[in-house]
C-alpha cells in the first residue's frame, strides 16, 4: 500500500498564537502564571496548577537540557516514513517545562539524557516555524 | 472508605486471540451478545438475570453506546456505563461494577470488550484520518495535535521508549533483565490454547535478537495485534454463591489518571499505578506481600518493570533486580501474566486488558488447567491506558 500523506503540521489557536509567532521571529515565549509563578507549556487559557487566568507571555533564552528520547527505527506514523530514524526527544527548558521535538545536528551515538542543548528554528512556510533542538 | 467485597467475578468468556482470524466476521453487537450469553453460561445464569452492563466502543455506533447495547441484548438494566481508558477499560468496568452492585441497583453485570474483526462494508467511507494518528488525536486544538504529532511523537511506541530511555538513565537498564520477562511470560503464553502463542515460547536470545524498534525497545518486547476480546459478569455475593464456580470477590481497587502524553507527566519514572495499587491494597486491607499471583498490564515490557516497582512489588529501581531474582512462571515463586499477558495472548486492541481480569478470576476460580497457581485465593491486576496516562488496579480473591 502505498500512499502519500501530508505531513501534520500544527494549526496554532487563538490561545497559543503567540507562541508559534515567537519562533517566526526566532524567539522562545512561554506563558508564566502572574498569581503562583508556575511556567505554562504548552500554552492554555488558564494555568495548570492554580487555574488562574492570569497567564503573561515571556521572552526565554530556549536554553535547555534533554530529558528523555529513543530513536524510530520504524516510522512513528506513514507521514513520517521518510524521517527515519526520528530522534524524538522531550527537552526540558530552563524554566522547568517539558514539550516534544527532535534532535537536529547531531551525531546519534552522543544522545545522552541530561545533554545540554539550543534551539533551532526552523522554518516551514511563510506562516511557520517548528521548535527543534541540537547539542549546545 | 471504598468496597466491602460483596460483588465477585462469576463469569468469564473470551474468544482465543489469533493474528490471522479464520472465523467468521461479526459486528462488535454479534460479538457482545455471544460474549454475554457465554459468561453468563459459564456462571449458571441466565439472560434475564443481567441487570447492568458496563460497555466500551462498539464499531456499529459512535454514542447512546449502553443503550444501543441494552437494547440488542434486550436487557433493560438498572445501571450502564460507557468507559474510555484505554488499556485500563477492563478494570475500569470491573470495578465500577463492583460498585454498582454494592450500592445495591444491580445484581449482576456484564462487562465485555470484543474485538474480533466486523464484517467487510460493501460501501465503505472515505479513509478516516484519525487511522492513521492510533492514539493520539488530530483533531484542531488538541494538544496532541499541535505540539506532539507534527514531531512525530504519536502512537504509542515512541512514548513508552522514551519513558524506558528515562529509566535507564536514572536507574539503569539490562535489556538481557528485560528478554528473560518476555521469556518467562511466553512460557506462560505457550501452556494457554486462547494465547497467539501458544505452543510458541522465546528464549532470551530471541528476544534479544528481534529488530529494535524504538531503543531500547525490540520487537518482541512489543506487544502484536490480534483479534480476541472477552468478557466477565460480576454478582452480588447472595447470587455468586449459587453460581457454578468460586467467585473471585473484588476486595480493592484504584484509579489514577494525570497526563495525556507522556511529555508533561511531572516524573516519567513514578506512574499513576502507583497511587492506584495503594488505594487498592489499602480497601482490601492487604500488601503486595499478600499476593499470589500478578496479572499486570504488559503492552511492553517497560510497563511491567514500572508496575512492579509502583506497585510496591520492589522498591523504585529495584525492577530488575527483581524480574532476574524471581521466577515469573506459572509454577515459579512470583508467578506474572500466568496466561502469557498481552506479550504471549497478542494485544486484540483496548480489550488487551480484559485478558488480565479473565485470567486473575479463572486462577482464583481454580479453572488455570496446568497454568493453575497453586493455592491461588489472591491476584493482582492492573490496566494501563495511553502511555502511561491512565492506570487502574484490582484485587481479586476467593470468597
Amino acid at each position: 500500500m502505498s500512499i502519500e500523506l501530508e505531513r501534520p503540521l500544527p494549526r496554532p489557536t487563538p490561545t497559543s498564537r503567540p507562541f508559534w509567532d515567537g519562533l517566526q521571529e526566532g524567539r522562545v515565549r512561554l506563558q508564566r502564571c502572574d498569581d503562583c509563578g508556575a511556567w505554562v507549556f504548552y500554552p492554555r487559557n488558564r494555568c495548570h496548577r492554580c487555574l488562574s487566568a492570569a497567564l503573561t507571555w515571556h521572552d526565554v533564552s530556549g536554553a535547555a537540557t534533554l530529558y528523555t528520547f529513543t530513536i524510530a527505527r520504524q516510522p512513528t506514523s506513514p507521514h513520517f516514513a521518510g524521517d527515519v530514524p526520528q530522534y524524538l526527544a522531550v527537552v526540558e527548558l530552563a524554566e522547568g517545562v517539558r514539550l516534544t521535538s527532535t534532535l537536529v545536528d547531531v551525531d546519534e551515538s552522543r544522545i545522552r539524557v541530561g545533554m545540554a542543548l539550543a534551539p533551532v528554528f526552523e522554518p516551514v512556510d511563510d506562516d511557520l516555524t517548528m521548535l527543534r533542538f541540537r547539542p549546545a | 472508605m471504598g468496597l466491602r467485597g460483596e460483588a465477585a467475578i462469576v463469569g468469564i468468556a473470551e474468544y482465543p486471540h489469533q493474528r490471522r482470524y479464520e472465523g467468521p466476521r461479526k459486528f462488535t453487537l454479534e460479538q457482545w451478545s455471544e460474549l454475554t450469553a457465554l459468561a453468563l453460561q459459564d456462571a449458571g445464569l441466565e439472560a434475564g438475570d443481567v441487570d447492568g452492563l458496563v460497555c466500551s466502543d462498539i464499531r456499529e455506533s459512535g454514542m447512546f453506546t449502553p443503550a444501543t447495547v441494552v437494547e440488542y441484548l434486550g436487557q433493560p438494566v438498572n445501571f450502564a456505563e460507557r468507559i474510555d481508558l484505554g488499556g485500563a477499560t477492563a478494570v475500569g468496568m470491573v470495578w465500577r461494577a463492583a460498585a454498582a452492585i454494592e450500592l445495591g441497583i444491580c445484581d449482576v453485570v456484564v462487562c465485555a470488550l470484543p474485538a474480533l474483526p466486523i464484517p467487510s462494508n460493501p460501501n465503505p467511507g472515505p479513509v478516516d484520518p484519525q487511522r492513521f494518528f492510533q492514539s493520539s488525536s488530530p483533531n484542531w486544538g488538541s494538544p496532541q495535535a499541535e505540539f506532539d504529532i507534527p514531531y512525530g511523537n504519536l502512537a504509542q511506541n515512541a512514548g513508552y521508549a522514551m519513558i524506558a530511555q528515562r529509566y535507564a538513565a536514572e536507574f539503569g537498564y539490562d535489556p538481557e533483565i528485560m528478554a528473560k520477562l518476555v521469556a518467562d511470560q511466553r512460557a506462560n503464553g505457550a501452556l494457554n490454547p486462547n494465547a497467539a502463542f501458544y505452543g510458541k515460547p522465546v528464549s532470551v536470545a530471541d528476544v534479544l535478537g528481534s529488530k529494535m524498534i524504538a531503543d531500547p525497545l525490540r520487537m518482541l518486547e512489543i506487544v502484536m495485534p490480534v483479534a480476541g476480546g472477552g468478557a466477565v459478569v460480576l454478582a452480588a455475593r447472595e447470587v455468586a454463591e449459587r453460581c457454578r464456580h468460586r467467585g473471585a470477590y473484588v476486595t480493592g481497587f484504584g484509579e489514577h489518571l494525570t497526563i495525556k502524553t507522556p511529555t508533561y507527566a511531572e516524573d516519567m519514572c513514578r506512574t499513576p499505578v502507583g497511587p492506584a495499587s495503594e488505594q487498592a491494597f489499602a480497601m482490601a486491607g492487604l500488601t503486595p506481600r499478600d499476593v499470589d499471583a500478578a496479572e499486570i498490564y504488559d503492552c511492553y515490557t517497560i510497563t511491567v518493570l514500572l508496575t512492579l516497582e509502583d506497585a510496591g512489588f520492589c522498591g523504585k529501581g529495584e525492577g530488575m533486580a527483581f524480574i532476574r531474582d524471581h521466577d515469573l512462571r506459572c509454577a515459579g515463586d512470583f508467578p506474572v501474566n500466568t496466561h502469557g499477558g498481552q506479550l504471549g495472548m497478542g494485544q486484540a486492541g483496548a480489550a488487551g486488558g480484559m485478558t488480565q481480569v479473565v485470567e486473575a478470576a479463572r486462577q482464583v476460580m481454580g479453572r488455570a488447567g496446568e497454568r493453575q497457581v497453586a493455592g491461588c485465593d489472591t491476584v493482582y491486576v492492573s490496566g494501563t491506558g495511553g502511555v502511561m496516562s491512565e492506570q487502574s488496579a484490582l484485587l481479586l480473591q476467593g470468597g
